[in-house]
């Protein structure tokens, strides 16, 4: 973790320090989430693995794909006979990080979701309501025209890590399969499935807005966010952990709102799923060792500093009494935008399309998908070839993670 | 008579010989041999499980069409930046070596860009022509271009291109004043005498006597432009927009580090390496019979 972030953790491991003479937790920063889910998987492979590896939500099935090579949390609190109870956790929170009997593999750390941030500034200037965001896409896209004429000419709306706002929460947003074993979540012999009407409809209109900048695109991951706070888009989808940053930087009066859905899509909106990280056990450590990981986790599961986690870092509180508990603390009411992607978390209870998403080599699936979703809007491929395209090399791509795992 | 110097025994040249071997052999037949290794198994991530498949990785590979575009963009790139940087140097290098006020100085100034690491220059290059904050970006759009390298593959290839280019240009101009400053003058002030103008001069005379450097400098650039490009692709473009700066170095990377496919990604650079040992092994069989030494 980066800036600020990096020092709530260190904040808590100095804190676990302080309060026990047992055991000591070292926080070592290994750079981006991809490089430090290499690091972690290079030091395994040296033998050299740490006790607790921070792995990124899209490394899940990697990680869980690899029973030899960690400790699952579930097991290692009842070993450490530590207090442990996943119902505890938010619903889309438990759901993602465990198996499909309710085992929890690791253990949810820094989630977030996503959200349509928006330029309240720039509403007015376009005689737009901005108490009243658009809540469907055909609403943003009407709402993004305006603010095209009214001179946000370079871009009226965008979307940062273009694949995870438009692909993968799109499908869980709006109740349609991503792929096939609840997204992967049942199993490992899932099929990709977004390249439905829905999904293709979708595409189109980004496709067709792209061709007079009203919807511009931003890039892979989320290093187009900078439009957003220098006033060039108007609207931006991102992740909730966002808010930093636009508390720091942007200088209008700016607001966010749940993302938009197809007002004609059945269902719709359901739940969104989260990002972020979570905390994995490696394997292969002596069990005196596992109990000072496990009284680590108890330590963080406290109510207390699981809120104090929340309104510190921006991210989501990932249990239900610690929400509770920030709620009763009027928070909300000073700080609305921190409250929204929980909203969105919580709209209604999960579904098989809903419940998260699992897929193996996931990191690179992405780019695929990016690329194809590039091609698509710069005009060389249609909406249906490109998601045509994206489903069948990802697929490819998953017979292949199948191949290495199921052995 | 002949002196001849004759040592006894065979061990002090060995030892003699053994650090440059032993680096030799650790530091590139021994990683070299390992991907050999490994493109004959498929494993996952973790190395839990191996399984030996022979040549399947190079199967898949050969029926992959992206792996076929991807050589494309590597001819396209490779040639177009070692044309722009042999021939840009060689420009600045012949007037670096003109009697001009302060020339010690442009020649420093033009060594600084190799000393920049390949990832700041991508940086740097994706600053400036950053559609949204770029200074140049905007001056491009400002004359109805409607730049974006994001979506556009010919004008992330052309930002890739500059980028790889300008980091390069400083090593060729280098070599290329030295083998300037070795020509004899007075070969030059006879062609002069005869009448010659300064652009026949330069390639009925400067030019040939230059091909040792600029032979030794397409090698170079060559190898340069397959492997070392590697950190300007990743920062400017990450490969992308939809594969059209994925080059087959940056395959290798993004298919063993990001994917996790570490056979297929052997498999890829035993091919890489087996095609830049032709390459070369073409140059000298065939370009370096044309050099006049």
């Amino acid at each position: 973790m980066t800036g600020a972030n990096n020092e709530v953790v260190n904040k808590l491991a100095q804190d676990f320090n302080a309060s026990q003479r047992e055991f000591r937790v070292v926080p070592t920063y290994k750079g981006s989430y991809p490089d430090t889910m290499n690091a972690g998987i290079a030091a395994f492979r040296a033998g050299n693995a740490p006790h607790i590896l921070q792995v990124f939500e899209v490394g899940t099935a990697t990680m869980m794909a690899a029973r030899g090579a960690i400790k699952p949390v579930f097991q290692l609190m009842a070993e450490a006979n530590e207090p442990f109870d996943p119902k505890a956790y938010l619903p889309a929170v438990a759901g993602y990080y465990s198996t499909s009997r309710g085992e929890m593999l690791s253990f949810p750390f820094n989630s977030s979701s996503s959200v349509m941030w928006y330029n309240k500034d720039a509403f007015r200037r376009a005689g737009l309501n901005p108490d009243q965001p658009p809540k469907t896409w055909p609403e943003v896209f009407d709402a993004a025209k305006k603010l095209r004429a009214a001179g946000y000419d370079k871009c009226g709306f965008s979307s940062a890590w273009i694949t995870w706002l438009n692909i993968e929460q799109f499908s869980l947003w709006h109740n349609v399969p991503l792929a096939t074993r609840a997204n992967g979540i049942d199993g490992f012999d899932t099929e990709l499935r977004f390249n439905s009407p829905l999904h293709v409809r979708h595409l189109q209109n980004l496709i067709d807005l792209q061709k007079d900048n009203t919807f511009s695109y931003s890039g892979r991951t989320n290093t187009g966010e900078g439009r957003f706070t220098s006033g060039e888009c108007p609207i931006f989808l991102t992740s909730s952990g966002f808010y930093g940053n636009v508390k720091a930087n942007a200088k209008f009066d700016w607001a966010n709102a749940p993302m938009p859905y197809y007002p004609d899509a059945a269902g719709a909106p359901q739940n969104s799923t989260l990002g972020g990280a979570s905390l994995w056990v490696m394997g292969g450590k002596p069990a005196a060792e596992y109990r000072g990981v496990a009284k680590f986790f108890a330590f963080l599961s406290q109510t207390e500093r699981q809120a104090k986690l929340h309104t510190d870092s921006g991210y989501l509180p990932i249990t239900q009494a610690a929400y509770e508990q920030v709620k009763a603390s009027g928070f909300y009411r000073e700080n609305p935008y921190l409250e929204t992607p929980i909203l969105q978390l919580n709209n209604k209870p999960p579904t098989e399309n809903s419940r998260g998403l699992r897929l193996g080599n996931m990191v690179q699936m992405r780019d695929v998908w990016a690329e194809e979703f590039e091609a698509a809007l710069a005009g060389q491929k249609s909406a249906q070839a490109a998601l045509d395209a994206a489903v069948s090399r990802g697929n490819v791509m998953l017979r292949q993670f199948e191949r290495t795992v199921s052995r | 008579m002949e002196k001849r110097v004759v040592f006894d025994g065979k061990l002090l040249p060995y030892a003699l010989l053994m650090p440059q071997l032993l680096i030799t052999i650790i530091f590139f037949y021994w990683p070299a041999a390992q991907a050999v290794w490994q493109s004959f198994f498929i494993q996952d991530a973790f190395g839990l499980t191996m399984q030996f498949v022979w040549f399947e990785n190079y199967s898949v590979l050969f029926a992959n069409p992206d792996y076929y575009r991807s050589m494309v963009t590597t001819l396209v790139f490779s040639c177009l930046v070692t044309f722009f940087s042999l021939s840009i140097a060689l420009m600045f290098a012949v007037q670096a070596d003109k009697h001009i006020k302060a020339a010690g100085a442009y020649k420093t100034f033009l060594m600084w860009p190799y000393a920049v690491a390949p990832a700041i220059a991508g940086v740097l290059w994706l600053f400036m022509f950053q559609p949204s904050l770029g200074l140049v970006a905007q001056a491009i759009r400002a004359l109805g271009v409607d730049w974006n390298p994001q979506l556009n593959g010919g004008h992330a290839m052309t930002l890739v291109v500059m980028a790889a280019t300008w980091k390069q240009i400083s090593y060729n101009f280098l070599f290329f004043l030295a083998g300037l400053q070795s020509i004899p003058k007075s070969v030059i002030e006879a062609a002069a005498i005869d009448g010659a103008r300064p652009a026949r001069r330069f390639w009925t005379i400067i030019f040939p006597l230059l091909s040792p450097t600029t032979f030794f400098l397409l090698v170079v650039n060559i190898v340069y432009v397959f492997f070392d490009t590697f950190g300007i692709i990743d920062s400017v473009t990450g490969g992308g927009p939809a594969q059209a700066t994925t080059t087959l170095v940056y395959k290798v990377f993004s298919d063993g580090r990001l994917g996790g496919d570490l056979g297929g990604s052997a498999a890829q650079s035993v091919i890489l390496m087996i095609l830049v040992i032709g390459l070369t092994a073409i140059q000298f069989r065939y370009i370096e019979r044309k050099v006049q030494y």
